[in-house]
This record gives structure tokens, C-alpha cells and sequence, in this order.
């Protein structure tokens, strides 16, 4: 059989998601001949192959290369699932939408000019920092996202659940405290 | 007071009027464009050209020919009236002089133009004829005659009878018959009842109610009073938003009179009747025009509405059965009193009977208020009376019902304006807002206009209401910006079905109206605006 | 005492003439979604997710308001009001900002649970992400109106429970605000008398005690309903 091609990729969050896949522990020995990890940030992988199966999708869309991989990602994948409260709802990073228009500029001054006790200075390099989007969003706001899995992180048995669900060839379906937020 | 009283200061305001009878319309939109200097001047001028034994000078309300203001019509001169348009102050004196036959180059509108000549009046026969800030004017024209007749020759509940017989519906949208609603009040048991008058007229477009009251409030107050008598209460409230202030003055006015005069307050016409009415100002809400909310604000809480039922009928302000009727509602009231149910009947369609007012305004060449019989064509309104749009631009849709109402496209001009057929065309009959749209005129945003006016005007109470006409606008928004896609589309459609069904009052349950409307009959303009889909792979599965 | 008989979702149940079509499914074992209605005070009608399907009526009814009557047939549980209970807590979750993951109520608020427990597992609408202030100045508890869903049951807890009026609603539609006296910081309040009533009606993270950790905001809901049944029925044991 096959190997199913799996990727996780991590866009604006903070990698508890990607914590707590790790966090399955021995299921990941159990599934190791059925999936195939290929692209990650646990994987020495540069760029994002094409004919990815599932794709578990951590963090808000935030900045420019978010937005560029998410669409790469569309493009290149049969599932997307938005992995996480990040991936969901914006969840944190989105709290700075809230700022206004020019969220992105203030929260930056607020980062690296108000509350920088050396060398005050926003951090410039085109091409190499993204730029911050006007707004964070949601990954579903920006492309078609086929199931959700929420949690701040996804506890590992409801990661678990979706995956054997996945690996059966099942339209994923979690229910109940399965879908917590938070 | 007994009814020889009334005769007597009938026939003795009837003497003293002079020979000529200058009216000038005092309205509050002729009032906008100085109609009380217009007033000044001709009465200055009446005395400095010396004809001041044989003319009065008098103020009257709305003449209804709103957009060829300010008016000034002249009886007595010819055999029919004289009516001059866009009068200035300065013109005064030539309106006079010419009294005496002197030529002027002044306007001097048709009285047997269609706009008038279409009309049948029964809310609004004395606006713009007898003086709204005189009570002696109203008992001259035969004022609190009805009221006498039902409380001294008829029961109460024959007085429920007629309206009902009449098969007047109510005029602040819904048509909910008249006479059922008294007779559930009547029958509802309880010592203290409640009248109540709806006068916060909302819509966007519409200015019939605050035109009756500001030309013709006793007419008001009497249905009002016969209301009382009918269901049994002796207290009534007019509410009236405060941006009404004219309306408001001479409401104080005409109830300060009708007080000094005995025909409010105890034992009227020498019965053991008694009724007074005190005025509740409503602070600006929309919402308080819906009769759960408008109760709350009477009783000097937030204004938002309540579950019904209990209907107020049963159980309304202060928890007491109270009756509530719109504005023209009650001013259809002493004509169904005096004429009988069943002459009023014989006005209208089959289930739609009497008279309605319309504000017509909008992209039309003659602006103004109409009253016309149930039943006429929407055509005749809108082409033969208000003589189609100007400037040679084609009638494209025509807006009926406001913010609950829908935008009936031009090819259902030849429906009969009556409440079903309005209803089968996804519109309603609302209060008498009527806007008509030229060809120049984006339909989506004139939905997006209404939602916008919805989402300001929601209470905040209920869920549906309040964050779903925030997301509606938001997605109307998006369609115009031109970033909206067919999934867009589909999600307002959605919204729209669920605010319609799931929203607590009739201000939720129908502001998707115009959105189903317009998307009823103008969806393509909705389609060109889309982009295509780049969202992803998903797209078809989704569908 | 007289009794009515109804079915609910296809089962017969009798209830007390004037109880509520929610109380009457409550004592009959059958669950209906509510966010606004709390034992104790009384029900306005407001979050319209009790709505259920009357047989013979066109409209959707809300079960916290409808009195049950003799042979009323009641349908709680159709696709169709799931679906639009579904979007109704869709449409509060992209109205403020409800952050689960850093919220004091998580783990022990009732949108958050009710969105799981009728399969919301996301927000099809855009986030409005408005600006609201937090109200930490009074003493014992904080007011975050970024959480508040405009149930105003801690309006009606402060006026009819605890008789003091404190907390009100001020401003129109989605920028309706709870409020302390005339628009005062809550800590500058002459009229509250720190009662807690407020916080302990909150179903989501609005209204919190100062210096309890999340796990600790548990909320005291039946001692509103205990306080409310001693003094209106003389029931002294909870």
C-alpha cells in the first residue's frame, strides 16, 4: 500500500500544535509505514512538494510568506486541515486586529521601539522579514479548508482521532468536547 | 359641552370668516423653506393694500403637493381653488395684489392635475384647509361629531362593530384587521385599559403620519377618543419621536384645547365618559416604533421589544390591556364613525378597504403625500400622479415598506396597491413610504442603504438581529468593493433566511426584505459585481 | 394546580399550567440549547438558540417564553434549528473577541461549551475584531466586554435578585454595552454592593473575580437559584 503523503506546516503560531503531535508518542512508531512525512518543520525539506495527501496547517495567516505558502500549499494538497485555534479562529496572533487599520505598524513599535531597552529599531530586510499583513486571518478565510481541528493545542488523543480517521479513509467527523475551542 | 354647544362655536366660526380665505401651507417641509414669513407677509400685506375686511390670512398644514412648496391656495376667489407653488416671501404682495386682478408671473399650479384629482381623501380631507392650531376650524368642518354620536347613540361594542364592518386594517404595515384588535382589547378583562397612538414614523421616505399630525391632530385625538370608549379605557398615549417638533406643539396645542373645551378629560358630552391623553416624546430609536418596544419606552425603560405573546391586547403597558394603532389608523376612525362601516367599505378591494397615504418621493417629478383608494394601480401613482422620473430617465423600481418593505421592479407597475398583491411580490404595504427608483439607480446599494439603516437601528437584544445584520452589511459591502465571490453571495442568502426566521421582533424578522427583493428581482446586478473563485480545489466539493 | 399535556420531540410530557415549554422539557429530560435564559431570573427571549418548532404556529418560538398549552406539539431538535443555532453562535463568535486559549472562563463557559456540543468547529463569518475595553477598576471583579454577549443576565440578576440596579445596557445594536450606574467605571459605583451576583450569572468570561486562577472560575449559578427559591417559594434546602 501507499503511504499517505503527509505535511505539517507552521504558519503564525507557536508551535504548541506541532508540541502536541509530537505529544502522540508511540502512535507515531504505529503509523510510521503508513504515512509519509513530506514537509515540515520537523523535516529538513526547503520547499513544498506537489501531490501532498493531508495537510495539518498550524498558526494564523500573518505575514506575506504565510500568505504565499498557503496558497502554494492549496495548490499542492487534496486536504487541508486547519490544525489548531490559530489555524481556526486567528485565535492570539489576531488580537492585534483589533488595533486598527495600521495594526501592524504599531504593534511592532510597540515591540521593538517602546519596549526595547537596547538598540531601538524595527527589523528591516526585504526578502528575508516578511512583511506583516494588514490583518491576521484565519486559514479558511484565505483558502478552501476541507476539516477543522481546534484546540489550544489540540490535545494529542483528539490529534489522534483524526488521524486514524483519515488513515481509514474516513471523512473525518469529531464531535462533542472533540471540537473544545481553547 | 353638549352637542348644542358644539353647533353653536361651529356656526359662529363659520360667520365670523372673511369673504377670501388665503391658506398658506404650514407644514414643517413648507416650514423648512420659511412658509411662517411667507404667512407674516401676506398678512402685512393684506392690511397695507386694505382688504382686510374682506380676506384672512390662515395657516394651515400640509396641502400634500410637498414638492412644488411652499404653497399658498386661495378660496373664494374663483369658483375653484387658486393654488400658487415655490412661493417666497417676497412674493406676498403680488399674490395679494392680485386678489384685486392684478397679472403676475407667479406659478399658479392645476388643481385638476392628476396629483390631486386622483385622490380620495378621508385621513387627510382638512389638511391644508382648516388651521391644525385652532379647534374652532376642526368643529367647524363637523369635528368631535363622531365622538359625540358614538357616546351618546352607541354602545360600545357597536362602536367595535363598525370597524370592524368597516374592514380598515392597520396602517402602520402589518394590516392587522382594526376591529378584531379592539374587540380582543374590549373583551380583555381588567379595570384600566390603555390607548395608545404609534406616532414614530421611521422609514426612511415616509412623512404621512407626522403630516397628519401637524395638519389635522384633533382628527387624531377624536379616533383616539372613540377607541377609549370602544374598548373601555379612560387614558391614552400619542408617541411621537422628537423629531417631530411641529407635530408634537400642536399635538400640546390641540390637547390643551380640546381639555379647555371639555371634549377630554371627565365626563365628555356630559357621559360618564372620561379620556385624557398625555404625549410620550420617543429619544430617536427606530425600534421603538414596534409596538413591544414603544410600550417599554412609555413606561420609561430601554425601548427594546419583548416576546409576543403576550400581545399587547392581553397584556401591554404596565401590563394592561392596551390598544395600539398607528397615526392614520385612528384618523380613519370618525369617518367610519360618521359614514358607517359599511361606506367605507365600499371603498377599496375585497380585502383591502378604504384609503391609504403615501409619501411618494424618491427619482419622480411630482413629491408629496397621496391619499388614494386601495386597489389603484401602482402605475397611475407612480406615472399618472407623479408623473413618472424626470429628466427622461425610465422608472426602474419602486420601494414600498421602507426598511421591512421590498423594491418592486417596473414590470409589476400594473399591480393594484393593496396588501396581498404588495405581499406577492416579496414587498409589503408597510406605512406609506413610497420611493421610486430611475435607471441610474444600483440596486445593490440600495439593499445595502437599508441594511446599513437596520444594523444602526437593531435594539442589540437579540443575537440574530444584532450581529446578523453586522455580517449582511459586511458581505453587502464586500459584493460593491467588488471582492466578494458566488460563496459570498451564498452566505447572505443563508443569513437572510436565518435573520428573517430567528430575530425577536419585526425589525430583525424583516430586514433581509430588501436584500430578498432586490435579489429576487435584480440578482444580476448582484452576479456582476462577483469574482471568480481562487480559493482552492475545495470550491467544487463544496458545492 | 392544573396540568397540561404536550409532546416534545415525539414524547408525551405533562407540565404545570404557565411552566415555560423550556421547563417542561427540562423536567422531562430533554435538553434545549440556551444561553440568556438563567434559573432565577426571569426570561427575555434574547439569544434565540431556545428556539423550537410549535406545530400549527409559522414562527419559530423561543421555549423560555412560551407557556405550554394542551396538546401543543413541540419540535426541538430539527435540522433546520440546529442549523440556525448553529449560525447564531457563529455570528457571536465573529462579534467580539472570544479568545478561548487566553480567556478566564476556559474550560467553564457556556458559549464555549454549547459551540462544541452543537458541532461548531468553525467561523464561517469574518471576525469583526472591535475594539473593547476591559473594566478592571473596581475592587473585587473586572468586566471584560470583549467576552460579552449581550445576554444581560447580569442586569437582570443586580435589578431582581439583588435589587441594587447597578448594571444596565447602553448604546444600539452590536455597540450595546453593559454598563455600571451612568457609564461609570464599575469601580467608582455608588450603587453596587459587591454582591457578586453579576459574576456568578456570567456565562462566558464578561465577568470574572479578580485573583482566581482559570481553573478556579467556577461559577456559583445555583446559589442565584437557591436565593431566589428561599425567598419567593420558602424553600430553604438547595
Amino acid at each position: 500500500m501507499e503511504r499517505l503523503k503527509i505535511a505539517t506546516v507552521w504558519l503564525g503560531g507557536c508551535a504548541g500544535c506541532h508540541m502536541s503531535f509530537l505529544d502522540l508518542d508511540e502512535f507515531l512508531i504505529d503509523i510510521a509505514d503508513k504515512i509519509e512525512v513530506v514537509f515540515s518543520p520537523i523535516a529538513d525539506v526547503k520547499e513544498y512538494p506537489e501531490g501532498v495527501d493531508v495537510c495539518l496547517i498550524e498558526g494564523a495567516v500573518c505575514n506575506a510568506d504565510n500568505l504565499e505558502l498557503i496558497h502554494k500549499i492549496r495548490a499542492r494538497t487534496k486536504v487541508l486541515v486547519s490544525f489548531g485555534d490559530c489555524a481556526v479562529t486567528a485565535n492570539v496572533p489576531a488580537m492585534r486586529n483589533q488595533f486598527g487599520l495600521a495594526n501592524s505598524e504599531s504593534v511592532l513599535q510597540r515591540a521593538y521601539i517602546e519596549n526595547a531597552q537596547y538598540n531601538p529599531v524595527i527589523p528591516k530586510a526585504d526578502g528575508i522579514v516578511p512583511a506583516l499583513l494588514e490583518n491576521v486571518q484565519p486559514v479558511h478565510e484565505v483558502v478552501h479548508v476541507e476539516f477543522f481541528l481546534p484546540g489550544c493545542p489540540p490535545p494529542a488523543d483528539r490529534i489522534k482521532a483524526l488521524m486514524i480517521q483519515v488513515l481509514a479513509g474516513q471523512t473525518p467527523k469529531l464531535e462533542g468536547v472533540q471540537l473544545k475551542f481553547g | 359641552m353638549q352637542i348644542e354647544d358644539l353647533n353653536a362655536i361651529a356656526e359662529k366660526h363659520i360667520a365670523s370668516r372673511k369673504k377670501i380665505i388665503v391658506r398658506t401651507c404650514m407644514s414643517a417641509g413648507c416650514m423648512s423653506s420659511r412658509a411662517d414669513a411667507i404667512k407674516a407677509n401676506l398678512e402685512k400685506a393684506v392690511i397695507e393694500q386694505q382688504l382686510d375686511a374682506d380676506v384672512e390670512v390662515r395657516r394651515v398644514g400640509c396641502m400634500g403637493f410637498c414638492g412644488q412648496g411652499p404653497l399658498v391656495g386661495i378660496d373664494g376667489v374663483k369658483e375653484k381653488e387658486i393654488l400658487f407653488e415655490h412661493i417666497k416671501p417676497e412674493d406676498a404682495e403680488a399674490i395679494i395684489a392680485s386678489l384685486k386682478g392684478m397679472q403676475t408671473n407667479l406659478e399658479i399650479g392645476d388643481p385638476d392635475h392628476p396629483f390631486f384629482a386622483k385622490q380620495t381623501k378621508i385621513v387627510r380631507a382638512n389638511g391644508g384647509i382648516i388651521d391644525p392650531e385652532k379647534i374652532e376650524d376642526y368643529i367647524a368642518v363637523g369635528g368631535y361629531e363622531a365622538l359625540h354620536n358614538a357616546l351618546t347613540e352607541m354602545q360600545p361594542a357597536q362602536v367595535v362593530d363598525e370597524v370592524t364592518k368597516s374592514g380598515l386594517r392597520g396602517r402602520g404595515g402589518a394590516g392587522f384587521p382594526t376591529g378584531l384588535k379592539w374587540g380582543t382589547v374590549a373583551k380583555s378583562p381588567g379595570a384600566k385599559k390603555y390607548i395608545i397612538c404609534n406616532g414614530d414614523e421611521g422609514d426612511p421616505g415616509a412623512f404621512m403620519d407626522r403630516s397628519v399630525l401637524e395638519s389635522d391632530p384633533h382628527l387624531v385625538l377624536e379616533g383616539m377618543a372613540i377607541a377609549a370608549y370602544a374598548v373601555g379605557s379612560d387614558q391614552g398615549f400619542l408617541y411621537v419621536r422628537a423629531e417631530y417638533p411641529l407635530a408634537i406643539s400642536r399635538l400640546q396645542i390641540a390637547i390643551k384645547q380640546a381639555k379647555a373645551l371639555g371634549l377630554l378629560g371627565s365626563g365628555i358630552f356630559e357621559t360618564p365618559f372620561n379620556f385624557n391623553v398625555d404625549i410620550r416624546i420617543g429619544a430617536g430609536a427606530f425600534v421603538c416604533g414596534e409596538e413591544t418596544a414603544l410600550m417599554m419606552s412609555v413606561e420609561g425603560k430601554r425601548g427594546t421589544p419583548r416576546p409576543r405573546p403576550p400581545f399587547p391586547a392581553e397584556s401591554g403597558l404596565f401590563g394592561c390591556p392596551t390598544l395600539i394603532n398607528n397615526v392614520e389608523s385612528f384618523a380613519n376612525i370618525t369617518a367610519i364613525i360618521k359614514k358607517g362601516g359599511d361606506w367605507y367599505a365600499g371603498i377599496g378591494t375585497e380585502k383591502s378597504k378604504g384609503t391609504k397615504v403615501f409619501a411618494l418621493t424618491g427619482k419622480i417629478k411630482n413629491t408629496g403625500l397621496i391619499e388614494v383608494p386601495m386597489g389603484i394601480p401602482l402605475r397611475q401613482i407612480v406615472m399618472e400622479m407623479g408623473g413618472g422620473a424626470p429628466d427622461g430617465r425610465q422608472v426602474k423600481s419602486v420601494q414600498t415598506g421602507g426598511p421591512s418593505g421590498g423594491c418592486i421592479p417596473a414590470e409589476f407597475l400594473d399591480t393594484p396597491v393593496d396588501y396581498e398583491s404588495l405581499m406577492k411580490l416579496g414587498s409589503i404595504m408597510g406605512s406609506g413610504g413610497m420611493v421610486v427608483m430611475d435607471d441610474t439607480t444600483n440596486m445593490v446599494e440600495i439593499a445595502k442603504f437599508y441594511m446599513e439603516f437596520c444594523k444602526d437601528e437593531s435594539c442589540g437584544k437579540c443575537i440574530p438581529c444584532r450581529a446578523g445584520t453586522t455580517q449582511m452589511e459586511n458581505l453587502l459591502n464586500k459584493i460593491i468593493a467588488r471582492q466578494a465571490t458566488r460563496r459570498d453571495l451564498a452566505k447572505l442568502e443563508e443569513l437572510c433566511d436565518m435573520v428573517k426566521n430567528t430575530s425577536l421582533c419585526g425589525l430583525g424578522q424583516t430586514a433581509p426584505n430588501p436584500v430578498l427583493s432586490t435579489l429576487k428581482y435584480f440578482r444580476n446586478e448582484y452576479e456582476e459585481l462577483l469574482q471568480p473563485d481562487t480559493f482552492g480545489p475545495g470550491v467544487t466539493a463544496m458545492k | 394546580m392544573s396540568a397540561r399535556t404536550l409532546t416534545v420531540d415525539g414524547k408525551q410530557i405533562s407540565a404545570e399550567k404557565g411552566a415555560s415549554v423550556l421547563q417542561a422539557a427540562t423536567e422531562a429530560g430533554i435538553k434545549i440549547p440556551t444561553l440568556c435564559h438563567l434559573e432565577g431570573v426571569y426570561d427575555v427571549g434574547a439569544c434565540r438558540l431556545c428556539l423550537v418548532e410549535v406545530k400549527g404556529v409559522n414562527k419559530l418560538l423561543p421555549a423560555c417564553t412560551t407557556r405550554v398549552a394542551e396538546g401543543m406539539e413541540v419540535s426541538t431538535n430539527s435540522e433546520r434549528l440546529n442549523k440556525y443555532r448553529r449560525m447564531t453562535l457563529e455570528l457571536l463568535f465573529a462579534e467580539r473577541n472570544h479568545v478561548c486559549a487566553v480567556c478566564v472562563a476556559n474550560g467553564h463557559c457556556e458559549l464555549q461549551t454549547l459551540a462544541y456540543s452543537l458541532g461548531m468547529d468553525h467561523v464561517r463569518y469574518d471576525y469583526i475584531f472591535p475594539k473593547w475595553d476591559v473594566d478592571n477598576t473596581h475592587r473585587l471583579f473586572g468586566m471584560d466586554h470583549n467576552r460579552c454577549i449581550l445576554c444581560t443576565r447580569c442586569v437582570r440578576s443586580c435589578w431582581h435578585i439583588e435589587g441594587a440596579g447597578t448594571k444596565n445596557v447602553a448604546g444600539r445594536g452590536t455597540k450595546s454595552k453593559i454598563i455600571t450606574d451612568l457609564n461609570q467605571p464599575w469601580g467608582d459605583s455608588e450603587s453596587c454592593t459587591e454582591c457578586g451576583k453579576c459574576v456568578m450569572s456570567c456565562p462566558t468570561g464578561a465577568l470574572f473575580k479578580k485573583g482566581s486562577a482559570v481553573g478556579e472560575s467556577v461559577r456559583d449559578r445555583d446559589k442565584l437559584e437557591f436565593i431566589v427559591n428561599a425567598r419567593e417559594k420558602k424553600q430553604w434546602n438547595a
